[in-house]
Protein backbone atom coordinates (compact mmCIF):
# COMPACT_ATOMS: atom_id res chain seq x y z
CA UNK A 1 0.00 0.00 0.00
CA UNK A 2 2.73 2.32 1.04
CA UNK A 3 4.80 1.38 -1.99
CA UNK A 4 1.99 2.25 -4.36
CA UNK A 5 1.64 5.63 -2.83
CA UNK A 6 5.40 6.19 -2.95
CA UNK A 7 5.46 5.32 -6.62
CA UNK A 8 2.77 7.84 -7.32
CA UNK A 9 4.58 10.52 -5.37
CA UNK A 10 7.83 9.76 -7.16
CA UNK A 11 6.24 10.08 -10.57
CA UNK A 12 4.36 13.18 -9.57
CA UNK A 13 7.68 14.72 -8.61
CA UNK A 14 9.17 13.71 -11.97
CA UNK A 15 6.21 15.28 -13.76
CA UNK A 16 6.53 18.52 -11.86
CA UNK A 17 10.24 18.55 -12.55
CA UNK A 18 9.60 18.03 -16.27
CA UNK A 19 7.15 20.88 -16.40
CA UNK A 20 9.64 23.00 -14.51
CA UNK A 21 12.32 22.21 -17.12
CA UNK A 22 9.99 23.33 -19.91
CA UNK A 23 9.03 26.59 -18.22
CA UNK A 24 12.61 27.20 -17.11
CA UNK A 25 13.91 26.81 -20.66
CA UNK A 26 11.44 29.47 -21.79
CA UNK A 27 12.71 31.84 -19.13
CA UNK A 28 16.32 30.89 -19.87
CA UNK A 29 15.90 31.84 -23.52
CA UNK A 30 14.39 35.20 -22.60
CA UNK A 31 16.83 35.89 -19.78
CA UNK A 32 20.04 35.10 -21.66
CA UNK A 33 19.05 37.11 -24.70
CA UNK A 34 17.92 40.08 -22.62
CA UNK A 35 20.93 40.05 -20.29
CA UNK A 36 23.39 39.88 -23.15
CA UNK A 37 21.57 42.24 -25.47
CA UNK A 38 20.25 44.96 -23.20
CA UNK A 39 23.54 46.89 -22.82
CA UNK A 40 23.80 47.57 -26.55
CA UNK A 41 20.12 48.28 -27.08
CA UNK A 42 19.64 51.92 -28.02
CA UNK A 43 17.18 54.28 -29.65
CA UNK A 44 19.63 54.57 -32.49
CA UNK A 45 19.12 50.90 -33.31
CA UNK A 46 15.40 51.39 -33.71
CA UNK A 47 15.48 54.63 -35.67
CA UNK A 48 18.44 54.45 -38.04
CA UNK A 49 19.51 52.34 -40.96
CA UNK A 50 23.07 50.95 -40.93
CA UNK A 51 25.67 53.59 -41.71
CA UNK A 52 28.91 52.91 -43.58
CA UNK A 53 31.05 50.45 -41.69
CA UNK A 54 28.13 49.26 -39.54
CA UNK A 55 29.26 45.67 -39.81
CA UNK A 56 32.72 46.69 -38.66
CA UNK A 57 31.36 48.37 -35.54
CA UNK A 58 30.30 51.68 -37.11
CA UNK A 59 27.16 53.65 -36.23
CA UNK A 60 23.56 53.20 -37.28
CA UNK A 61 20.77 50.79 -36.47
CA UNK A 62 18.60 48.08 -37.92
CA UNK A 63 15.56 50.11 -38.93
CA UNK A 64 15.95 48.62 -42.42
CA UNK A 65 15.40 45.13 -41.03
CA UNK A 66 12.53 46.11 -38.72
CA UNK A 67 10.64 47.90 -41.48
CA UNK A 68 11.59 45.19 -43.96
CA UNK A 69 10.20 42.45 -41.75
CA UNK A 70 6.98 44.40 -41.25
CA UNK A 71 6.55 45.05 -45.00
CA UNK A 72 7.20 41.42 -45.75
CA UNK A 73 4.88 39.99 -43.12
CA UNK A 74 2.07 42.47 -43.70
CA UNK A 75 2.16 41.83 -47.45
CA UNK A 76 2.25 38.10 -46.88
CA UNK A 77 -0.54 38.03 -44.31
CA UNK A 78 -2.84 40.00 -46.65
CA UNK A 79 -2.29 37.51 -49.48
CA UNK A 80 -2.55 34.57 -47.11
CA UNK A 81 -5.81 35.91 -45.66
CA UNK A 82 -7.35 36.42 -49.09
CA UNK A 83 -6.56 32.79 -49.91
CA UNK A 84 -7.31 31.28 -46.51
CA UNK A 85 -10.69 32.78 -45.73
CA UNK A 86 -12.53 31.31 -48.72
CA UNK A 87 -10.71 28.04 -48.23
CA UNK A 88 -11.72 27.75 -44.58
CA UNK A 89 -15.29 28.74 -45.46
CA UNK A 90 -15.40 26.21 -48.27
CA UNK A 91 -14.18 23.45 -45.98
CA UNK A 92 -16.85 24.24 -43.44
CA UNK A 93 -19.87 25.13 -45.45
CA UNK A 94 -19.85 24.27 -49.10
CA UNK A 95 -18.18 20.94 -49.19
CA UNK A 96 -21.29 18.98 -48.34
CA UNK A 97 -20.81 15.34 -47.42
CA UNK A 98 -18.05 14.58 -49.91
CA UNK A 99 -14.60 13.27 -48.97
CA UNK A 100 -12.93 16.31 -50.55
CA UNK A 101 -12.65 18.42 -47.38
CA UNK A 102 -11.02 15.52 -45.55
CA UNK A 103 -8.42 15.25 -48.30
CA UNK A 104 -7.82 19.00 -48.43
CA UNK A 105 -7.46 19.12 -44.65
CA UNK A 106 -4.89 16.35 -44.82
CA UNK A 107 -2.95 18.22 -47.51
CA UNK A 108 -3.08 21.39 -45.44
CA UNK A 109 -1.82 19.60 -42.35
CA UNK A 110 1.08 18.12 -44.27
CA UNK A 111 1.81 21.51 -45.83
CA UNK A 112 2.12 23.11 -42.39
CA UNK A 113 4.77 20.52 -41.56
CA UNK A 114 6.99 21.32 -44.56
CA UNK A 115 10.10 23.20 -43.39
CA UNK A 116 10.06 26.86 -44.38
CA UNK A 117 13.43 26.32 -46.04
CA UNK A 118 11.76 24.05 -48.62
CA UNK A 119 9.21 26.76 -49.42
CA UNK A 120 12.13 29.15 -49.88
CA UNK A 121 13.82 26.74 -52.28
CA UNK A 122 10.54 26.19 -54.13
CA UNK A 123 9.92 29.90 -54.74
CA UNK A 124 13.57 30.38 -55.62
CA UNK A 125 13.28 27.72 -58.32
CA UNK A 126 10.27 29.54 -59.73
CA UNK A 127 12.26 32.78 -59.64
CA UNK A 128 15.03 31.17 -61.69
CA UNK A 129 12.45 29.94 -64.17
CA UNK A 130 11.05 33.44 -64.73
CA UNK A 131 14.42 35.14 -64.40
CA UNK A 132 13.52 37.25 -61.37
CA UNK A 133 15.90 38.61 -58.75
CA UNK A 134 15.49 38.50 -54.99
CA UNK A 135 13.13 41.27 -53.94
CA UNK A 136 10.41 42.35 -51.54
CA UNK A 137 7.82 40.99 -53.96
CA UNK A 138 9.27 37.48 -54.02
CA UNK A 139 9.88 37.58 -50.30
CA UNK A 140 6.20 38.35 -49.76
CA UNK A 141 5.22 35.51 -52.09
CA UNK A 142 7.47 33.08 -50.20
CA UNK A 143 6.16 33.99 -46.78
CA UNK A 144 2.57 33.94 -48.11
CA UNK A 145 3.01 30.43 -49.51
CA UNK A 146 4.51 29.33 -46.22
CA UNK A 147 1.87 30.82 -43.89
CA UNK A 148 -1.26 30.19 -45.98
CA UNK A 149 -1.59 26.55 -44.85
CA UNK A 150 -0.98 27.61 -41.24
CA UNK A 151 -3.60 30.33 -41.42
CA UNK A 152 -6.17 28.20 -43.23
CA UNK A 153 -5.79 25.40 -40.73
CA UNK A 154 -6.13 27.83 -37.85
CA UNK A 155 -9.30 29.41 -39.25
CA UNK A 156 -10.74 26.05 -40.21
CA UNK A 157 -10.26 24.77 -36.68
CA UNK A 158 -11.99 27.83 -35.25
CA UNK A 159 -14.92 27.53 -37.63
CA UNK A 160 -15.37 23.90 -36.70
CA UNK A 161 -16.04 24.99 -33.14
CA UNK A 162 -19.05 27.08 -34.19
CA UNK A 163 -22.01 25.15 -32.78
CA UNK A 164 -23.86 23.22 -35.47
CA UNK A 165 -27.17 24.31 -33.92
CA UNK A 166 -26.34 27.91 -34.69
CA UNK A 167 -25.86 27.04 -38.35
CA UNK A 168 -29.05 25.01 -38.37
CA UNK A 169 -31.02 27.77 -36.71
CA UNK A 170 -29.84 30.22 -39.34
CA UNK A 171 -30.52 27.88 -42.25
CA UNK A 172 -33.92 27.01 -40.85
CA UNK A 173 -34.87 30.67 -41.12
CA UNK A 174 -34.48 30.32 -44.87
CA UNK A 175 -31.06 31.88 -45.38
CA UNK A 176 -28.72 30.56 -48.02
CA UNK A 177 -25.43 29.00 -47.03
CA UNK A 178 -23.63 32.16 -48.12
CA UNK A 179 -25.78 34.34 -45.86
CA UNK A 180 -25.29 32.01 -42.95
CA UNK A 181 -21.57 32.16 -43.50
CA UNK A 182 -21.30 35.91 -43.65
CA UNK A 183 -23.82 36.80 -40.98
CA UNK A 184 -23.49 33.99 -38.50
CA UNK A 185 -20.37 31.91 -38.84
CA UNK A 186 -17.84 34.63 -39.57
CA UNK A 187 -19.20 36.76 -36.74
CA UNK A 188 -19.11 33.84 -34.37
CA UNK A 189 -15.59 32.82 -35.37
CA UNK A 190 -14.14 36.35 -35.48
CA UNK A 191 -12.14 36.31 -32.24
CA UNK A 192 -10.57 32.99 -33.09
CA UNK A 193 -9.86 34.11 -36.63
CA UNK A 194 -8.04 37.15 -35.34
CA UNK A 195 -5.88 34.97 -33.15
CA UNK A 196 -5.11 32.74 -36.11
CA UNK A 197 -4.12 35.75 -38.22
CA UNK A 198 -1.82 37.11 -35.55
CA UNK A 199 -0.27 33.69 -34.98
CA UNK A 200 0.44 33.29 -38.70
CA UNK A 201 1.82 36.84 -38.81
CA UNK A 202 4.18 35.93 -35.97
CA UNK A 203 5.36 32.86 -37.83
CA UNK A 204 6.03 35.00 -40.88
CA UNK A 205 7.94 37.69 -39.03
CA UNK A 206 10.12 35.22 -37.15
CA UNK A 207 11.10 33.04 -40.05
CA UNK A 208 14.52 33.40 -41.64
CA UNK A 209 15.07 30.25 -43.64
CA UNK A 210 12.31 30.86 -46.16
CA UNK A 211 13.46 34.31 -47.23
CA UNK A 212 17.16 33.49 -47.22
CA UNK A 213 17.30 33.26 -51.01
CA UNK A 214 14.16 35.08 -52.09
CA UNK A 215 14.13 38.47 -50.35
CA UNK A 216 17.79 39.46 -50.69
CA UNK A 217 19.33 41.76 -48.13
CA UNK A 218 19.95 45.49 -48.12
CA UNK A 219 20.97 48.25 -45.77
CA UNK A 220 18.27 50.62 -46.97
CA UNK A 221 14.50 50.58 -46.60
CA UNK A 222 12.86 49.26 -49.77
CA UNK A 223 10.91 51.85 -51.75
CA UNK A 224 9.27 49.49 -54.23
CA UNK A 225 8.27 45.85 -54.54
CA UNK A 226 11.25 45.26 -56.81
CA UNK A 227 13.84 46.26 -54.19
CA UNK A 228 15.60 43.70 -52.06
CA UNK A 229 14.60 43.76 -48.42
CA UNK A 230 16.26 43.00 -45.09
CA UNK A 231 14.49 41.03 -42.38
CA UNK A 232 15.00 41.07 -38.64
CA UNK A 233 15.88 37.36 -38.22
CA UNK A 234 18.42 37.56 -41.04
CA UNK A 235 19.82 40.79 -39.59
CA UNK A 236 20.44 38.89 -36.35
CA UNK A 237 22.02 36.03 -38.24
CA UNK A 238 24.34 38.20 -40.31
CA UNK A 239 25.42 40.42 -37.43
CA UNK A 240 26.27 37.30 -35.47
CA UNK A 241 28.39 35.95 -38.33
CA UNK A 242 30.82 38.86 -38.15
CA UNK A 243 33.92 38.36 -36.02
CA UNK A 244 33.57 41.77 -34.35
CA UNK A 245 32.26 41.64 -30.76
CA UNK A 246 30.39 44.98 -30.94
CA UNK A 247 28.46 43.81 -33.96
CA UNK A 248 27.66 40.49 -32.27
CA UNK A 249 26.41 42.49 -29.29
CA UNK A 250 24.01 44.19 -31.66
CA UNK A 251 22.76 40.82 -32.82
CA UNK A 252 21.71 40.13 -29.23
CA UNK A 253 20.04 43.53 -29.02
CA UNK A 254 18.25 42.86 -32.31
CA UNK A 255 17.00 39.58 -30.87
CA UNK A 256 15.44 41.53 -27.99
CA UNK A 257 13.59 43.66 -30.54
CA UNK A 258 12.36 40.51 -32.30
CA UNK A 259 11.28 38.95 -29.00
CA UNK A 260 9.49 42.16 -28.06
CA UNK A 261 7.54 42.04 -31.32
CA UNK A 262 6.59 38.40 -30.71
CA UNK A 263 5.48 39.20 -27.15
CA UNK A 264 3.51 42.21 -28.33
CA UNK A 265 1.73 40.13 -30.96
CA UNK A 266 0.78 37.50 -28.43
CA UNK A 267 -0.54 40.14 -26.03
CA UNK A 268 -2.50 41.91 -28.77
CA UNK A 269 -4.09 38.66 -29.88
CA UNK A 270 -5.22 37.92 -26.34
CA UNK A 271 -6.68 41.40 -25.82
CA UNK A 272 -8.39 41.52 -29.21
CA UNK A 273 -9.91 38.09 -28.93
CA UNK A 274 -11.27 38.98 -25.49
CA UNK A 275 -12.76 42.20 -26.85
CA UNK A 276 -14.43 40.46 -29.76
CA UNK A 277 -15.68 37.69 -27.52
CA UNK A 278 -18.71 39.78 -26.61
CA UNK A 279 -20.23 39.23 -30.05
CA UNK A 280 -20.02 35.51 -29.66
CA UNK A 281 -23.02 33.42 -28.68
CA UNK A 282 -21.90 30.81 -26.23
CA UNK B 1 -39.36 32.06 -57.12
CA UNK B 2 -39.14 35.82 -56.83
CA UNK B 3 -36.25 37.61 -58.49
CA UNK B 4 -34.67 38.57 -55.21
CA UNK B 5 -34.68 34.94 -54.07
CA UNK B 6 -33.17 33.95 -57.39
CA UNK B 7 -30.45 36.49 -56.90
CA UNK B 8 -29.74 35.17 -53.43
CA UNK B 9 -29.43 31.62 -54.72
CA UNK B 10 -27.21 32.74 -57.56
CA UNK B 11 -24.96 34.59 -55.13
CA UNK B 12 -24.76 31.50 -53.01
CA UNK B 13 -23.79 29.33 -55.96
CA UNK B 14 -21.16 31.76 -57.27
CA UNK B 15 -19.66 32.22 -53.81
CA UNK B 16 -19.41 28.46 -53.40
CA UNK B 17 -17.60 28.03 -56.69
CA UNK B 18 -15.22 30.93 -55.99
CA UNK B 19 -14.32 29.52 -52.60
CA UNK B 20 -13.31 26.26 -54.20
CA UNK B 21 -10.57 27.90 -56.27
CA UNK B 22 -7.95 28.48 -53.53
CA UNK B 23 -8.64 25.03 -52.14
CA UNK B 24 -7.83 23.53 -55.53
CA UNK B 25 -4.68 25.64 -55.85
CA UNK B 26 -3.36 24.62 -52.45
CA UNK B 27 -4.04 20.97 -53.21
CA UNK B 28 -1.53 21.14 -56.02
CA UNK B 29 1.11 22.95 -53.97
CA UNK B 30 2.76 19.86 -52.54
CA UNK B 31 2.73 18.20 -55.91
CA UNK B 32 4.27 21.27 -57.52
CA UNK B 33 7.07 21.40 -54.95
CA UNK B 34 7.78 17.71 -55.38
CA UNK B 35 7.93 17.82 -59.16
CA UNK B 36 10.06 20.96 -59.27
CA UNK B 37 12.58 19.49 -56.85
CA UNK B 38 12.60 16.22 -58.79
CA UNK B 39 13.19 17.97 -62.11
CA UNK B 40 16.11 19.88 -60.66
CA UNK B 41 17.72 16.88 -59.03
CA UNK B 42 17.43 14.81 -62.18
CA UNK B 43 20.89 15.80 -63.36
CA UNK B 44 22.65 14.35 -60.33
CA UNK B 45 20.41 11.31 -60.25
CA UNK B 46 21.30 10.51 -63.84
CA UNK B 47 25.04 10.76 -63.14
CA UNK B 48 25.22 8.84 -59.88
CA UNK B 49 23.26 5.91 -58.56
CA UNK B 50 20.97 6.50 -55.61
CA UNK B 51 22.84 4.17 -53.20
CA UNK B 52 26.12 5.90 -54.12
CA UNK B 53 24.70 9.28 -53.29
CA UNK B 54 23.14 8.22 -50.02
CA UNK B 55 25.86 5.90 -48.71
CA UNK B 56 29.06 7.63 -49.76
CA UNK B 57 30.81 9.74 -47.12
CA UNK B 58 32.96 11.80 -49.42
CA UNK B 59 31.68 15.33 -49.98
CA UNK B 60 33.93 17.25 -52.37
CA UNK B 61 31.56 19.07 -54.70
CA UNK B 62 34.31 20.67 -56.77
CA UNK B 63 35.97 17.29 -57.39
CA UNK B 64 32.61 15.75 -58.26
CA UNK B 65 32.16 13.74 -55.07
CA UNK B 66 28.63 13.97 -53.73
CA UNK B 67 28.22 11.68 -50.75
CA UNK B 68 25.23 12.62 -48.62
CA UNK B 69 25.91 10.13 -45.86
CA UNK B 70 27.52 12.66 -43.46
CA UNK B 71 24.56 15.01 -43.84
CA UNK B 72 21.98 12.30 -43.42
CA UNK B 73 23.78 11.03 -40.33
CA UNK B 74 24.17 14.58 -39.03
CA UNK B 75 20.43 15.08 -39.32
CA UNK B 76 19.69 11.72 -37.73
CA UNK B 77 22.04 12.33 -34.78
CA UNK B 78 20.78 15.79 -33.97
CA UNK B 79 17.12 14.91 -34.44
CA UNK B 80 17.28 11.67 -32.45
CA UNK B 81 19.15 13.32 -29.60
CA UNK B 82 16.57 16.11 -29.49
CA UNK B 83 13.74 13.60 -29.38
CA UNK B 84 15.41 11.48 -26.68
CA UNK B 85 15.59 14.57 -24.47
CA UNK B 86 12.23 15.96 -25.43
CA UNK B 87 9.95 12.91 -25.42
CA UNK B 88 10.04 11.94 -21.70
CA UNK B 89 9.93 15.54 -20.51
CA UNK B 90 7.02 16.36 -22.80
CA UNK B 91 5.02 13.25 -21.91
CA UNK B 92 5.45 13.85 -18.17
CA UNK B 93 4.54 17.53 -18.54
CA UNK B 94 1.48 16.78 -20.63
CA UNK B 95 0.31 14.08 -18.22
CA UNK B 96 0.70 16.46 -15.31
CA UNK B 97 -1.22 19.21 -17.08
CA UNK B 98 -3.96 16.86 -18.20
CA UNK B 99 -4.39 14.64 -15.12
CA UNK B 100 -3.08 16.41 -12.03
CA UNK B 101 -2.92 20.16 -12.57
CA UNK B 102 -5.63 22.39 -11.17
CA UNK B 103 -7.51 24.11 -14.02
CA UNK B 104 -6.18 27.41 -12.73
CA UNK B 105 -2.58 26.25 -13.04
CA UNK B 106 -3.31 24.88 -16.48
CA UNK B 107 -4.60 28.29 -17.46
CA UNK B 108 -1.42 29.94 -16.22
CA UNK B 109 0.92 27.47 -17.91
CA UNK B 110 -0.83 27.40 -21.29
CA UNK B 111 0.29 30.89 -22.44
CA UNK B 112 3.90 30.07 -21.55
CA UNK B 113 3.85 27.02 -23.77
CA UNK B 114 2.21 28.99 -26.58
CA UNK B 115 4.89 31.64 -26.16
CA UNK B 116 7.64 29.02 -26.39
CA UNK B 117 6.09 27.89 -29.67
CA UNK B 118 6.12 31.46 -30.95
CA UNK B 119 9.80 32.25 -30.38
CA UNK B 120 11.60 32.61 -33.73
CA UNK B 121 14.19 29.95 -34.44
CA UNK B 122 16.99 32.49 -34.83
CA UNK B 123 16.48 33.44 -31.19
CA UNK B 124 16.81 29.79 -30.16
CA UNK B 125 20.05 29.64 -32.13
CA UNK B 126 21.27 32.74 -30.36
CA UNK B 127 20.37 31.23 -27.01
CA UNK B 128 22.40 28.16 -27.95
CA UNK B 129 25.42 30.26 -28.80
CA UNK B 130 25.23 32.38 -25.66
CA UNK B 131 24.46 29.71 -23.09
CA UNK B 132 24.60 26.12 -24.32
CA UNK B 133 27.83 26.21 -26.32
CA UNK B 134 30.01 27.65 -23.52
CA UNK B 135 28.49 25.16 -21.08
CA UNK B 136 29.36 22.25 -23.38
CA UNK B 137 32.83 23.59 -24.12
CA UNK B 138 33.78 24.47 -20.55
CA UNK B 139 31.90 21.92 -18.45
CA UNK B 140 30.23 19.01 -20.23
CA UNK B 141 33.01 18.07 -22.65
CA UNK B 142 35.81 18.18 -20.01
CA UNK B 143 33.56 16.20 -17.68
CA UNK B 144 33.19 13.54 -20.35
CA UNK B 145 36.94 13.56 -20.80
CA UNK B 146 37.03 15.09 -24.27
CA UNK B 147 37.46 18.51 -25.79
CA UNK B 148 34.86 20.19 -27.91
CA UNK B 149 34.43 23.62 -29.43
CA UNK B 150 30.88 23.48 -28.13
CA UNK B 151 29.49 23.58 -31.66
CA UNK B 152 28.29 20.01 -31.63
CA UNK B 153 25.53 17.46 -32.03
CA UNK B 154 24.76 17.96 -28.35
CA UNK B 155 24.25 21.71 -28.75
CA UNK B 156 21.96 21.13 -31.73
CA UNK B 157 20.05 18.42 -29.87
CA UNK B 158 19.54 20.55 -26.77
CA UNK B 159 18.36 23.62 -28.68
CA UNK B 160 16.10 21.51 -30.85
CA UNK B 161 14.61 19.67 -27.88
CA UNK B 162 13.41 22.97 -26.41
CA UNK B 163 11.88 23.89 -29.75
CA UNK B 164 10.02 20.58 -29.89
CA UNK B 165 8.56 20.85 -26.35
CA UNK B 166 5.51 22.94 -27.26
CA UNK B 167 4.58 20.76 -30.25
CA UNK B 168 4.82 17.52 -28.30
CA UNK B 169 3.18 18.84 -25.14
CA UNK B 170 0.19 20.40 -26.86
CA UNK B 171 -0.56 17.38 -29.06
CA UNK B 172 -0.06 14.83 -26.27
CA UNK B 173 -2.22 16.96 -23.98
CA UNK B 174 -4.94 16.95 -26.61
CA UNK B 175 -4.65 13.20 -27.10
CA UNK B 176 -4.94 12.61 -23.35
CA UNK B 177 -8.08 14.71 -23.39
CA UNK B 178 -9.70 12.27 -25.84
CA UNK B 179 -9.43 9.39 -23.36
CA UNK B 180 -12.97 8.99 -22.02
CA UNK B 181 -13.47 10.05 -18.40
CA UNK B 182 -15.49 6.86 -17.79
CA UNK B 183 -12.40 4.75 -18.35
CA UNK B 184 -10.52 6.66 -15.67
CA UNK B 185 -13.48 6.39 -13.33
CA UNK B 186 -13.80 2.65 -13.91
CA UNK B 187 -10.16 2.17 -13.01
CA UNK B 188 -10.39 4.38 -9.93
CA UNK B 189 -13.49 2.53 -8.78
CA UNK B 190 -11.55 -0.71 -8.86
CA UNK B 191 -9.19 0.73 -6.30
CA UNK B 192 -6.34 1.88 -8.51
CA UNK B 193 -4.82 5.17 -7.51
CA UNK B 194 -4.39 8.02 -9.94
CA UNK B 195 -0.90 7.12 -11.10
CA UNK B 196 -1.86 3.48 -11.66
CA UNK B 197 -4.84 4.65 -13.66
CA UNK B 198 -2.59 6.88 -15.77
CA UNK B 199 -0.02 4.15 -16.28
CA UNK B 200 -2.35 1.27 -17.01
CA UNK B 201 -5.37 2.96 -18.57
CA UNK B 202 -4.81 6.50 -19.80
CA UNK B 203 -1.36 6.10 -21.33
CA UNK B 204 -2.25 2.74 -22.81
CA UNK B 205 -5.33 4.18 -24.42
CA UNK B 206 -3.46 7.27 -25.60
CA UNK B 207 -0.52 5.26 -26.91
CA UNK B 208 -1.19 5.57 -30.68
CA UNK B 209 -1.79 9.30 -30.32
CA UNK B 210 1.43 9.78 -28.40
CA UNK B 211 3.32 7.92 -31.14
CA UNK B 212 1.69 10.19 -33.72
CA UNK B 213 2.73 13.26 -31.73
CA UNK B 214 6.29 11.96 -31.56
CA UNK B 215 6.43 11.37 -35.31
CA UNK B 216 5.15 14.89 -35.86
CA UNK B 217 7.72 16.37 -33.48
CA UNK B 218 10.38 14.31 -35.19
CA UNK B 219 9.49 15.68 -38.58
CA UNK B 220 9.45 19.24 -37.24
CA UNK B 221 12.89 18.76 -35.72
CA UNK B 222 14.09 17.19 -38.95
CA UNK B 223 13.39 20.27 -41.02
CA UNK B 224 14.40 22.92 -38.52
CA UNK B 225 17.06 25.02 -40.19
CA UNK B 226 18.33 28.22 -38.65
CA UNK B 227 18.64 27.33 -34.98
CA UNK B 228 20.46 24.09 -35.72
CA UNK B 229 22.66 25.65 -38.37
CA UNK B 230 23.87 28.19 -35.83
CA UNK B 231 25.03 25.68 -33.22
CA UNK B 232 26.09 22.37 -34.81
CA UNK B 233 29.36 23.49 -36.31
CA UNK B 234 28.60 22.52 -39.93
CA UNK B 235 31.48 20.13 -40.57
CA UNK B 236 30.77 17.45 -43.16
CA UNK B 237 31.77 14.41 -41.12
CA UNK B 238 29.82 11.46 -39.79
CA UNK B 239 29.64 12.28 -36.06
CA UNK B 240 30.89 9.57 -33.75
CA UNK B 241 29.98 11.21 -30.45
CA UNK B 242 27.61 13.90 -29.26
CA UNK B 243 30.56 16.25 -28.84
CA UNK B 244 31.43 16.05 -32.54
CA UNK B 245 30.23 18.69 -34.93
CA UNK B 246 27.65 17.71 -37.54
CA UNK B 247 26.19 19.07 -40.75
CA UNK B 248 22.46 18.39 -41.08
CA UNK B 249 20.72 18.53 -44.47
CA UNK B 250 18.80 21.80 -43.95
CA UNK B 251 22.03 23.54 -42.91
CA UNK B 252 23.73 22.22 -46.04
CA UNK B 253 21.06 23.74 -48.25
CA UNK B 254 20.88 27.06 -46.41
CA UNK B 255 24.65 27.53 -46.26
CA UNK B 256 25.47 26.76 -49.86
CA UNK B 257 22.54 28.02 -51.77
CA UNK B 258 24.07 31.36 -52.72
CA UNK B 259 27.28 30.00 -54.21
CA UNK B 260 26.00 26.98 -55.99
CA UNK B 261 24.89 28.73 -59.14
CA UNK B 262 28.32 28.54 -60.76
CA UNK B 263 28.43 24.74 -60.73
CA UNK B 264 25.21 23.26 -62.18
CA UNK B 265 25.83 19.78 -60.79
CA UNK B 266 26.30 21.28 -57.33
CA UNK B 267 22.96 23.02 -57.74
CA UNK B 268 21.41 19.71 -58.65
CA UNK B 269 23.01 18.03 -55.62
CA UNK B 270 21.48 20.60 -53.28
CA UNK B 271 18.08 20.16 -54.90
CA UNK B 272 18.45 16.45 -54.30
CA UNK B 273 19.15 17.21 -50.63
CA UNK B 274 15.98 19.30 -50.54
CA UNK B 275 14.10 16.45 -52.17
CA UNK B 276 15.29 13.99 -49.50
CA UNK B 277 14.16 16.41 -46.81
CA UNK B 278 10.80 16.99 -48.47
CA UNK B 279 10.01 13.31 -49.01
CA UNK B 280 10.92 12.38 -45.43
CA UNK B 281 8.92 15.19 -43.89
CA UNK B 282 5.86 14.41 -46.01
CA UNK B 283 6.10 10.71 -45.17
CA UNK B 284 6.37 11.41 -41.44
CA UNK B 285 3.50 13.87 -41.52
CA UNK B 286 1.15 11.66 -43.47
CA UNK B 287 1.84 8.75 -41.12
CA UNK B 288 1.25 10.80 -38.01
CA UNK B 289 -1.84 12.57 -39.34
CA UNK B 290 -3.32 9.26 -40.38
CA UNK B 291 -3.09 7.99 -36.80
CA UNK B 292 -4.39 11.22 -35.29
CA UNK B 293 -7.37 11.40 -37.63
CA UNK B 294 -8.25 7.80 -36.82
CA UNK B 295 -8.21 8.56 -33.11
CA UNK B 296 -10.36 11.66 -33.58
CA UNK B 297 -12.89 9.69 -35.58
CA UNK B 298 -13.05 7.01 -32.92
CA UNK B 299 -13.74 9.46 -30.12
CA UNK B 300 -16.05 11.74 -32.09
Amino acid sequence: MNLRKREEQLFKAIMLLSLLVVIASLFAVFATVIIRGAPSLSIEMLTQVPKGGYYLGGGGGILNAIVGSLYLSIGAIIIAFILSLPMALYLNQYSGKSKIPEIIRMILEVSTGIPSLIYGVFVFLIMIQVGARASLFWGIITVAVFITPILTRGMDEIMQTVPIKLKEASLALGTTRYETLVQVIIRQALPGMLTAVILAFGRGIGDAASVLFTAGYTDSIPTSLGDPVATLPLAIFFQLSTPIPEVQQRAYASAIILLAIVLLLSAVSRILSRRFMKYVIK
Amino acid sequence: MSSSTKRRYLKDKIAGKCMMIPAIIISFLLFAIFSLLLIHSEQILSMYSLPDLILSSSWKPLAGDFGFFPFIMGTVWVTCLAMIISIPISIFSAVYLSEYAHPKIRKIIQPFIDLLAGIPSVVFGLFGIILIIPVIRDYLAPMAGTTSSGYSVLAGGLVLSIMVFPILISIIYEVLGTVPMEMREASLTLGANKWETIKKVVLRKAYPGIIAAIILGFSRAFGETMAVLMVVGNVAIVPSSVFDPAYPIPALIANNYGEMMSVPIYDSALMFAALILFVMVVAFNVASKYVLIKIKRRTA
